[in-house]
């Protein structure tokens, strides 16, 4: 069927900020949907709250707004645009949701807007349980029998009738707190009187526990007129039990014979055809490994993040399609667009091996509840590609950005044979490398499928490269050992490691021995097919097919997995990089190894190298390609890391070079540059012992900050006011400050801010300064942040400027850099220099509309800022006013304190833009989910040492009509000003009302909590923060935040005088 | 344990050997298929092919006896870029390596597939040989060269005597040019008392078995050396509802004046697009073979082409204007691959049902 006629214009809905769960994969299929409706010829309108995507490009969609995603601000929208259709499958859940609040309210109605892609009905079966149930009884598909109980007696009644073991996951409750596995009645009887005491509803969900079945998920697409076919079948190395998103992932299915693919096939076509799907569409199965017995797991009624992994695993663009099938098109009438020759009703075939792991964030939070479960913790992922899935595997844990390059762990080697088992049992991020080190101890593949129930053949992978690491380690360098290790996915370095070499002793063997890899195409059709498609993978084979153009071409490194800290900002400077040296007539090449991203999307650059991001890759394709050169600014922290190993093997490094680049990361040099230039920074000083750090506090003069040189976790980093705090810090951080040099530095108070600069080796462009709300002691990356600055006078704007310009010049660098200030005594001091772009590139890119990212890229390619048409200098600050928020996932990590501090722990941002600060901010506090009414009631929980801060915080709580609520001395000293306030019983305290209950009762609409940010697992303040994220309480733990909210709140309130 | 394929154009592949220890010559093709190498291989529609997967890995869940598609496998040899150490499945009862070695097939595993099928893409099928020295390859590539193509394959495939696959309710006369099993099952499912007869039964003898319908199955090789089987069925669509799968197709389009024509490198996988011409719905299916029907041949007053290729346009299925005879060009029967058309098989029971009530 034709494209519709009758819709012009068609608002697309975003995911918002990248949260656990929501990460950029739908950046990506945003962005292609935008893209694909675009090229139907249809007028697009983009709503999202997150600024740092590329779907929110003007490029992408004809009308862009960067709202909060709140149904008061769609509305508003709507009514503005007024367009014929909305398409809510590409937004992740966010955007479903929103879709189905949208309907409840009649707007759409109203305003003839129809839903595209999946119907309402639809996506209300698919969602909702019992309509969800009802249908898969009505097509005869198996689902686990489980019934909501109020009592323990109905928990085990049912469980006699369905047989043990059973599930039981208690209603309400964070992250299954309080649910488990009950093998046998006394179990049961344990953990179904637990649930219900802790479920809120007392009520338990009880599930015939499918547990160490085979998870396999279906990537299913249909159109309007019922073509179904499915895109990618993938396998989970882990069973039953672990949510997907933690899961390692294999495509295609590796254990499956036919008959069992084509039954679970058949299931898949099924339920979304029933559905009436117009679209992408994910069915989860639950396969018995002893039977053909199966059961339906879930649907999900849109594009998802599996099907960014899926559409990166074959090549495949779901998302694309899915906004083509949305406009009416149908799939045996569009054309493949990897093979341009066959057409999209074309289920994929792989003749290569793909491999997810997940990235999770303890590496951050130490502190975290490790174990996998039912609730997804990663926040990220990465993909490797190999002809084997031994070579898939070691790509995909190279790929990883940890401490772990490969299956040797230190760690698993440490472990008791005790610990190793609690290991192998008890799921937690690191089993895999658990896993091997069991093989190594001569545990066999029956022990370990016992105690981890994984399928014999994936455990089997394990086993045999474990094996390997012997024959390499005998053999040392003898070439047909290395061909062998390399076509089974061993780095370099980890051949070094075994055979007591260096790296790149390794990589000279191997060239000198022909061992070099070739490239293969992803082509969705194994070879049957002549394609074009520039995604190309390494392995160690006969035929390359990735040739070397005449084009001049330049390599552009990539990011890695999302991980805290580097973020979906570096996937968007890592595309605009690319777009701007493709206008500039390079051929692009990207190298990168997260499949979630748009960076990944093949059609976006010229050549796609689907990689890990480490020395020896970078190198491989530099071999191949013999780019003019290599950007690193643009792809974070893993990028710059690879720049001095590239320029020792004689890869040229453009724009900053390597040298400038560690000049201003190493501390020494870089205080030499900032007293040649006269700048000031805050006084510091190293030393090594507890004499010398006393010494260095008395003559940098208190407060001062103090940490570690090595800091873990943001660990040990305090802010001291005097001799006696400071030996208190001293003798309570014994165990790390003992091992490693301290850091004193002069601790200021003030305003921080931060610019990103361009600079082409003379002239130095600012396009925005961003003030902090937050002051020093919450990562910058924590901090809300304002454009242009609210409180900094024209002349500490001159000092920024000056700084920045002198610092950028003296660094040598070209291309970007980020410097953080802190104000103090209207007095700039330099914080911080990072020689690349930084995680507000695209928050200031947007709101100044000068895009940053392609202007450096042309810098670096040697157009100067003068021949771009820019003088240099502070560029005129905007009328409207752009507030950015941080947004946090603390409610899927358990254990991790939610106290900002040095550490950054958020996961996502978001933008709030409007005439007026106050507005800005408002929108912005929407827009990640703070959702505080105009007056209520608000609980504090403040330190000893705040108390004379919070005060007028309160005066202003109380003048805009909130309730205020306390424990016993905060409210005692709150009452004593003359402000009424409600007492709470502490924790430990008899007494009513108990302060757990004003909180889970949601007798108050807001929590500010100061309270014992030591990261004790059990001390008030972190059971009170917690219980707050557990019920959806809005909670803040910086005064400066709060104080921001108010300005919010109170511009929002009216004033109540008496006559 | 190395050996090597060597092709008629003097490329030659090294990897490493696995099955049974004998040499063999075959002609090399390819199937996309992600699962199902079971099937595959015992499939007879592979008679005297080498047969390469695309999928890197193979052996991963074993073999078991249910899934075989016919007793004595006629595949020559199996490629492949890697053989799973490890296989599990509850309904395993032998590896691959191990019964392959048993029915004397040799396979090669760790050499470039992609490169081999990229190169039988380009270059159409070629002939190949599967050897363990490279002693005398130079002779080898040699006798490739000249080798003609295997002729008659189908009277070594076929049964030789006819057998029943007792049921109930229906007779249906399966006509085996190299029938693969899961024909049979389908029959089985729908209530069908079958009897197989062999390639060259005629007309006459179906006829005389007082049949309700005839399934004309699959089969290896060209069909036009099946003369004697297009005039039974240039005889037998006048009285009986027929059936074409495959080969079976090829000969019903010949039957009735249709040509045949032998395709660069086939279709052999079962991700293949195929459109109902009648209601445009697009089926996925299961296709192994190396000659179509040329749709430029076809008397439009005698047969309709109802499905085709959605990609190359490859005449994928045809029904007769006036007599109740349909076939199609790949396998309603699946395994391996999708389902989605055994939809075919119930049609054709209504045809036969159809008659049956018409007659009473």
């Amino acid at each position: 069927m034709p494209k519709r006629t009758d819709i012009h214009k068609i608002m697309v809905i975003g995911s918002g900020p990248i949260i656990i769960g929501q990460a950029a994969e739908f950046d990506y299929s945003g962005t292609q949907a935008c893209l694909a409706l675009k090229e139907e010829g249809y007028e697009t309108v983009l709503v999202n709250s997150n600024p740092a995507t590329i779907m929110t490009d003007k490029e992408v969609a004809d009308h862009v707004y960067i709202e909060p995603l709140t149904v008061a601000t769609i509305t508003r929208i709507l009514r503005q645009e007024a367009p014929d259709a909305l398409l809510p499958t590409l937004g992740g859940q966010i955007g479903l949701n929103l879709a189905v609040a949208l309907n409840k309210t009649g707007i759409l109605d109203e305003m003839g807007i129809e839903v595209l892609g999946t119907k309402l009905s639809s996506i209300d079966q698919a969602e909702d349980r019992e309509k969800f149930k009802e249908l898969m009884q009505e097509l005869s598909e198996p689902v686990p029998a489980s019934l909501t109980v109020a009592t323990v007696d109905q928990a085990l009644d049912f469980a006699k009738m369905v047989g043990y073991p059973v599930i039981v996951r208690p209603a309400f409750t964070m992250g299954g707190t309080g649910g488990g596995l009950a093998n046998n009645e006394t179990e049961l009887t344990e953990i179904a009187k637990n649930g219900l005491e802790l479920s809120p509803a007392t009520q338990c969900l009880i599930e015939k526990s499918i547990a160490g079945f085979k998870e396999i998920e279906f990537e299913v697409m249909r159109d309007a007129t019922d073509n179904t076919m499915v895109v990618c079948c993938m396998e989970n190395f882990d069973p039953v039990g672990i949510h997907t998103g933690d899961s390692i992932v294999f495509a295609p299915s590796q254990t499956l014979s036919d008959r069992e693919y084509q039954r679970l096939r058949d299931c898949a076509l099924k339920l979304i055809s029933a559905l009436k799907i117009e679209g992408g569409c994910n069915v989860q199965l639950a396969l018995d490994p002893n039977s053909y017995d199966y059961n339906v797991i879930e649907v999900n009624p849109r594009v998802s993040r599996s099907s960014a992994l899926a559409s990166k695993a074959t090549g495949y663009p779901i998302a694309k399609l899915a906004a083509k099938i949305a406009v009416g098109l149908t799939l045996d009438e569009v054309k493949n667009p990897v093979t341009k020759t066959t057409y999209a009703q074309f289920e994929p075939a792989l003749d290569y091996v793909v491999v997810k792991i997940p990235r999770w964030p303890f590496d951050k939070f130490s502190k975290a509840d490790r174990r996998l479960g039912s609730q997804m913790k990663a926040t990220g992922e990465v993909m490797g590609i190999g002809r084997t899935a031994e070579e898939a595997l070691l790509k995909a844990i190279a790929s990883l950005e940890i401490d772990q390059k490969d299956l040797l762990s230190r760690e698993a080697q440490e472990a008791s044979d005790r610990e190793l088992e609690a290991k192998l049992v008890h799921p937690q991020d690191d089993r895999l490398f658990y896993i091997a080190e069991a093989f190594r101890r001569g545990y066999s593949l029956d022990d370990l499928h016992e105690l981890t129930q994984i399928n014999h053949y994936f455990l089997d992978i394990v086993a045999g490269l474990v094996k390997e690491e012997g024959q390499i380690a005998r053999a040392g360098l003898e070439p047909a050992t290395i061909r062998q290790a390399k076509q089974d996915g061993y780095s370099d370095a980890t051949i070094a490691q075994l055979v007591n070499r260096s790296p790149i002793a390794v990589r000279n063997f191997r060239k000198q021995n022909g061992i070099v890899p070739v490239y293969k195409m992803v082509d969705t059709c194994a070879g049957e097919f002549d394609s074009a498609t520039p995604y190309f993978y390494s392995t160690y084979e006969a035929e390359n097919e990735s040739k070397r153009t005449d084009r001049p071409s330049v390599l552009v490194i990539g990011a890695g997995p999302i991980r805290i800290g580097q973020g979906v900002e570096f996937d968007y400077a890592t595309v605009h990089c690319v777009r701007a040296l493709q206008k500039m007539g390079y051929e692009a090449i990207v190298i990168n190894s997260n499949p979630e991203t748009v960076s990944t999307d093949f059609s976006v650059s010229d050549k796609l190298y689907f990689e890990p991001l480490t020395l020896e890759n970078v190198l491989n394709v530099a071999d191949l390609e013999q780019p003019i050169g290599v950007i690193v600014q643009f792809g974070g922290q893993t990028a710059i890391n690879l720049a001095a190993g590239l320029e020792e093997n004689g890869i040229k490094i453009l724009g900053t070079t390597v040298k400038d680049l560690d000049a201003a990361e190493d501390r020494e040099a870089f205080d030499q540059v900032i007293k040649d230039l006269g700048l000031r920074q805050p006084i510091g000083m190293t030393t090594t012992s507890r004499q010398g750090v006393l010494d260095a506090a008395k003559e940098i003069g208190y407060p001062v900050l103090v940490r570690p040189s090595y800091v873990l976790g943001g660990k040990a980093m305090e802010i001291v006011d005097n001799q006696a705090e400071l030996e208190a810090y001293l003798d309570q951080n014994e165990a790390v400050t003992g091992s490693h040099p301290i850091l004193v530095d002069s601790y200021l108070e003030g305003t921080e801010c931060e610019v990103d600069a361009i600079c082409d080796g003379e002239r130095v462009l600012l396009p925005g300064i961003m003030e902090h709300i937050e002051h020093a002691g919450v990562h910058s990356g924590d901090s809300m942040a304002v454009y242009p600055p609210q409180s900094l006078s024209n002349d500490v704007k001159a000092q920024i400027e000056d700084a920045t310009k002198k610092l950028a010049v003296a660094l040598k660098c070209i291309g970007m850099m980020n410097i953080q200030f802190i104000i103090h005594d209207n007095q700039a001091y330099v914080l911080e220099v990072n020689p690349r772009a930084s995680r507000t590139v695209p928050f200031l890119s947007k709101v100044t509309q000068i895009e940053m990212t392609q202007l450096a890229t042309r810098v670096i390619m040697g157009t100067s800022l003068a021949e771009q048409g820019y003088q240099g200098g502070l560029v005129q600050e905007s009328q409207l006013v752009y507030v950015k928020a941080p947004v946090f996932s603390f409610s899927k990590l358990g254990d991790v304190d939610s106290y900002l501090g040095p550490e950054m722990k958020s996961t996502g941002e978001v933008m709030g833009a409007d005439v007026s600060f106050e507005k800005a901010l408002d929108k912005a506090f929407a827009g990640a989910g703070m959702a505080v009414p105009n007056n209520g009631a608000v609980l504090l929980t403040i330190e000893d040492g705040d108390k004379a801060q919070i005060l007028p915080l309160a005066k202003r709580f109380n003048a805009i009509g909130f309730a205020l609520f306390a424990t016993c001395g905060t409210a005692s000293f709150l009452k004593k000003h003359g402000l009424p306030t409600t007492t709470v019983a502490k924790l430990n305290e008899a007494g009513q009302p108990a302060i757990l209950d004003v909180i889970k009762d949601k007798g108050v609409d807001l929590v500010i909590n100061t309270m014992g940010h030591d990261d004790e697992k059990n001390s008030d303040g972190f059971i009170i923060r917690q219980t707050a994220i557990e019920h959806h309480v809005p909670l803040l733990t910086a005064l400066d935040t709060v104080a921001a909210l108010l300005c919010a709140l109170e511009m929002k309130s009216y004033r109540t005088t008496e006559l | 344990m190395q050996r090597y394929l060597v092709l008629e154009d003097g490329t030659i592949y090294q990897g490493t050997a696995f099955g049974a220890n004998q040499e063999t010559t075959g002609e090399v093709v390819f199937t996309t298929g992600m699962t199902g190498y079971q099937e595959a291989i015992t499939d007879q529609s592979f008679a005297n092919q080498i047969l390469v997967f695309t999928n890197p890995l193979i052996g991963n869940y074993g073999v078991n006896l249910d899934d075989n598609e016919s007793l004595l496998p006629q595949i020559k040899g199996v490629v492949c870029r890697k053989l799973a150490h490890v296989a599990t499945n509850w309904r395993m009862q032998d590896t691959l390596d191990n019964f392959l070695t048993q029915r004397g097939i040799p396979g090669l595993e760790g050499i470039d597939t992609r490169a081999l099928v990229k190169k039988l893409r380009r270059y159409g099928t070629l002939r190949g040989r599967l050897v363990d020295q490279t002693e005398g390859i130079t002779q080898v590539i040699a006798d490739l060269k000249k080798a003609t193509p295997m002729k008659n394959v189908i009277p070594q495939v076929s049964t030789k005597n006819p057998y029943p696959n007792p049921g109930t309710k229906r007779n249906i006369v399966v006509v085996d040019f190299g029938i693969k099993h899961s024909i049979l099952r389908e029959l089985a499912k729908r209530d069908c008392n079958v009897i197989v007869l062999p390639y060259n039964a005629t007309a006459k003898q179906i006829l005389s078995l007082h049949a309700d319908g005839v399934l004309l199955s699959n089969g290896p090789g060209d069909p036009l050396e099946m003369k004697g089987a297009v005039e039974m069925v240039a005889e037998v669509e006048q009285h009986l509802p027929v059936f074409g799968i495959c080969m079976g197709h090829q000969i019903l389009a010949l039957a009735n004046g249709a040509k045949t024509v032998k395709m660069k490198f086939g279709h052999r996988g079962f991700n293949h697009p195929v459109k109902n011409v009648a209601t445009g719905a697009v089926n996925f299916t299961s296709q192994n073979h190396g000659y179509a029907v040329d749709a430029s041949s076809i008397d439009p007053t005698k047969l309709l082409i109802t499905h085709l290729e959605l990609n190359d346009q490859t005449v994928e299925g045809i029904r007769h204007k006036h007599y109740p005879a349909f076939s199609v060009q790949f396998h309603p029967d699946a395994a391996p691959g999708p389902h989605d058309a055994d939809q075919l098989f119930d049609d054709f029971i209504s045809l036969v049902d159809q008659r049956k009530k018409g007659q009473n």
